[in-house]
């Protein structure tokens, strides 16, 4: 910390000690930026017929999926890029994207001595210590490397339970079945740009699918990387809960620093049957970009849920600390009768980093019930957007919905947005929305100063309290990283 | 009055605005365009003279009386006794003859065109009301307009433009009022412009309580300098398609805006309000409260926009919009949107939508009060948080006698 505070003083003249601690925040570096040198088996730059075919052939997929990924990617050539999300950012040219990079494969791995060292160690830095995971913590890692998966543990466990939580691509080959039922059923390939250029060109992902009655015994996680510079990484993640059964998935993610700005455009698709529950929970810290906003990830990313059963129940809790642009909204659809969906977000944005996310609830059953927590804060010169709809259908009687935002600014550079939809069609439902801005406050600070906490300290208590109900929500090990990420972000930071 | 002197309007010549763009998202204007329409100012007033014109106005106060008719200034029926000298009520035509300095210096000097009704009113109005208050002057009483707008055998189109000066530390109180003919479909496309000076004190009351088969398009832009206060209450009644933009840009400091809001609808009426604070510059205040009643097969939409641009710290900025539906086929839309660019700010907004509580309701019956009473009740008070803000007390109880006229159930009154 205090290295940090000497050199970033410089640039205004005159600066509240507040405002110095505010600049703090926006010179922290971002610290986990390494590159791991792996030779990638790589396609050429740009998108055609040819590489989807490419794409298609090297994962070895069955015709159907080749087809496809096709009239996908025809479809896509017929969508206009979509402009009307509250951020900027210079325009993407697809030619210049390689779409196809993977790790050098060695036959099918049985243990982690296996996987390359380099690797290994990747994952070492950033706290993922495979071995380590598998012996402690018991949660089973299927590590998404650049595009392909290269180590799977826990599989024995899970086999037993039935649980299938493998690659997709693996599962294409084992499960074909179960991949050509639901793929796409959530998130059709036409919904939307970014999405139609997903299942055209997506290179990997996670596949889970939990079996009637089953309790997923063991949290499961899948950390991504990017990790081969100019590559995007398209991920798919699918994952189905039959009835009665129950499966808590954590998402979280760290990229290297570099200087050219890198797409990511995920869909994640949820597909909730009766009784069962889906807990879904992410944190994101891919590279935001330098303080001069120069670099960071493009993070375009497409996450729905059906809730096709009754009692059905999906919670998506998210923090979001990184890219340089975040658009994205988890979606529920509430289908079933008595479904719920709750979404708990907290989206830090700072430097120039861009932000426009929330959340869709749809009621299309009855009696069904979400909640929206979101909690924004912006510093620097970030913008930091709040887009939600919650809609009520003709035949969703007793519909629930409450929503909450809340921003927070630090500094007088940044912007906080609210952009909620609001569309009911049903006079039995209950919407409320509310949504305040503040900033922390000079008495709050002052309360704790003179119980002798440090204003340092004190930020980060105003913060925590501010983003409270959210950490509730995730589960144990996420909340400990992400209150820390959180301290790394805001390290110093007063409004 | 042969059809030859008639100045018929197509409107596909102006690109009115589609769903497609998103400020009109859940509003349609395709209805509107099914008529050509005849412009009103070549329409003349003289077969209206005979209609008992009073019984449009609010009553029990006094007020200074302004009839317009179809988007022409009536000046016979105008009366204006009494207004003290200085003070200017009067045509938009009229004004420009003798106070031609004065209006270039507002006159669309603080809306601009952002739509096709917009330009359809720019282009086309040549007259509107003019109500200029000079420096330290109060207008004592309140100037009622009734607009009246239609025909029974042609559609007609209004399109009077208004002018509202202020100028430093004056006051003035305006009641619009808008009235139909029943007839043909008629569509009003009004746009009021609102200067508010230094400390002045700005009171515009809209009463829209068009015929059912009329289309209400408005857009009041104010404009504030510091230490102003400008209030808008806005009550729609009528109209088959009503369209409100109310906005306000707070240009300097310890300005306070307020927006009060109720619309009523019911068959397939449907009222769209959309409301835009903006907040440029620090230590000002602005609060909107609007509600909804809608029953039938009705739509209601409210955007609310609040703008707090970098400038603008020390801001508070208010907004709740809560909407009831009373029946099964009643929809609403409603966004209410915060942009905030500035740190030292308090703002908030809340939506809520729901119905009658049946809780209270029931609690209501218990006490042996019928169940149309009952609901009633749960509606006055509903509708009461906005109401009460009239400060015109003769008006505030006409206001809610007309909540319950419309809504055809029993009125409860104020106590």
């Amino acid at each position: 910390m205090e290295e940090i505070k000497t050199d970033s003083l410089k640039e205004k003249d005159e600066v509240s000690e507040d405002m110095q601690l505010l600049n703090d925040v926006t010179k922290n570096e971002y610290k986990w930026g390494f590159i791991t040198d792996i030779e990638s088996d790589t396609a050429p730059k740009g998108l055609n017929e040819e590489i989807v075919r490419f794409i298609s052939m090297k994962k070895e997929e069955p015709e159907w999926m080749t087809e496809w990924r096709l009239k996908a990617f025809r479809h896509w050539q017929k969508m206009e890029e979509p402009e009307w999300p509250n951020v900027t950012y210079p325009k993407i040219d697809f030619q210049d994207i390689i779409y196809y990079s993977a790790p050098k494969r060695k036959p099918q791995l049985e243990s982690l001595d296996e996987v390359d060292p380099e690797l290994l160690k990747t994952f070492e830095k950033l706290g993922i210590p495979l071995e380590e995971q598998k012996i402690l913590s018991g949660v089973a890692v299927d590590a998404v490397f650049d595009s392909v998966s290269v180590a799977t543990t826990f599989k024995e466990t899970l086999k037993e339970k039935g649980v299938i939580f493998s690659s997709v691509s693996d599962a294409l080959k084992e499960h074909p079945e179960l991949v050509k039922k639901y793929l796409g059923s959530v998130v059709p390939y036409t919904d939307n740009y970014y999405a139609a250029l997903n299942a055209a060109v997506f290179s990997d992902g996670s596949f889970v699918y939990i079996p009637k009655g089953v309790r997923c015994p063991m949290e499961l996680s899948t950390y991504f990387r990017i990790n081969n510079e100019e590559t995007g990484q398209f991920e798919r993640t699918l994952i189905i809960a039959e009835d009665n059964s129950y499966v808590s998935y954590l998402e979280g993610c760290t990229a290297p620093i570099r200087d050219t700005n890198q797409l990511h455009a995920a869909v994640v698709e949820l597909v909730i049957l009766e009784n069962a529950e889906i807990k879904y929970s992410t944190v994101q810290n891919w590279y935001p970009g330098n303080s001069e906003g120069k670099g960071g990830i493009y993070n375009f990313v497409t996450k729905r849920a059906a809730c096709r059963g009754n009692h059905s129940k999906v919670s998506w809790t998210q923090v979001e600390t990184g890219s340089a642009v975040t658009w994205k909204y988890p979606s529920c659809i509430l289908q079933g009768d008595y479904s719920v969906g709750e979404f708990y977000s907290v989206a830090v944005t700072n430097n120039y980093q861009q932000a426009d996310t929330g959340s869709k609830m749809i009621h299309l059953g009855k009696n069904t019930s979400s909640t929206i927590i979101s909690k924004g804060i912006s510093a620097g010169k970030s913008n930091n957007s709040y887009r939600g709809l919650v809609k009520v259908g003709k035949k969703a009687d007793n519909a629930r919905n409450f929503t909450q935002c809340d921003s927070m600014l630090m500094g007088e550079k940044c912007g906080a947005h609210t952009f909620p939809y609001i569309e009911i069609e049903n006079n039995t439902a209950r919407v409320e929305h509310e949504a305040t801005t503040s900033k922390v406050g000079e008495d709050q600070i002052f309360y704790l100063n003179q119980r002798g906490i440090s204003s340092e300290d004190a930020v980060n208590m105003i913060v925590n309290g501010f983003c409270k109900e959210v950490f509730n929500n995730l589960p144990m090990e996420f909340a400990v990283e992400a209150q820390k990420l959180l301290a790394i972000s805001l390290e110093s930071s007063v409004g | 009055m042969g059809n030859d002197l008639l100045n018929v309007i197509e409107l596909s010549d102006f690109n009115l605005p589609t769903m497609k763009n998103e400020d009109w998202k859940y509003t349609n204007v395709a209805p509107i365009l099914k008529n050509n329409y005849v412009l009103g100012t070549s329409l003349g007033y003289e077969n209206y003279l005979s209609l008992p014109l009073n019984d449009y106005f609010f009553k029990d106060f006094d007020y200074y009386k302004v009839v317009f008719i179809n988007g022409i200034f009536v000046n016979e029926l105008s009366d204006l006794t009494g207004l003290e000298s200085g003070i200017i009520v009067d045509s938009l035509t009229n004004f420009q003859k003798n106070n031609s300095e004065i209006l270039a210096n507002h006159l669309n000097k603080y809306s601009a065109i952002d739509n096709g009704f917009n330009e359809l009113n720019n282009t086309l109005s040549t007259n509107g009301l003019v109500v200029f208050v000079p420096k330290g002057k109060v207008v004592d009483k309140p100037i009622q307009i009734l607009y009246l707008n239609g025909d029974s055998n042609e559609n007609v189109l209004s399109v009077p433009k208004n002018l509202i000066i202020a100028e430093e530390n004056s006051q003035a109180t305006i009641i619009a009022n808008y009235h139909g003919i029943k007839g043909k479909e008629y569509l009003t496309n009004i746009v009021t412009e609102v200067y508010a000076g230094k400390n002045s004190i700005v009171d515009f009351y809209k009463i829209q309580l068009e015929e059912e088969n009329s289309y209400h398009v408005e857009k009041v832009q104010a404009y504030q300098e510091a230490n102003s206060l400008f209030n808008h209450y806005n009550f729609t009644f009528g109209g088959s398609i009503t369209r409100n933009d109310i906005n306000t840009c707070l240009n300097d400091e310890n300005i306070e805006s307020h927006f009060y809001g109720l619309y009523l609808a019911h068959k397939e009426q449907h009222v769209d309000n959309h409301t835009f604070v903006d907040h440029a510059k620090p230590n000002c205040m602005s609060n909107e409260l609007y509600k909804g009643i809608l029953d039938g097969k009705s739509r209601g939409v409210f955007n609310g926009k609040i703008m707090v641009r970098r400038d603008a710290q020390k801001t508070n900025a208010y907004q709740s919009n809560k909407a009831v539906l009373l029946s099964k086929n009643a929809i609403i839309d409603t966004k209410p949107q915060l942009e905030i660019f500035a740190d030292d700010v308090k703002c908030s907004h809340g939506a809520a939508v729901g119905q009658l509580d049946e809780n209270s309701e029931f609690y209501i019956k218990s006490r042996g009060i019928p169940k149309d009473i009952a609901k009633s009740m749960l509606i006055r008070a509903f509708a009461a948080d906005v109401i009460e803000k009239i400060k015109i007390d003769e008006l505030r109880e006409q206001i809610n006698h007309l909540v319950f006229e419309h809504l055809n159930r029993v009125e409860v009154k104020n106590n």
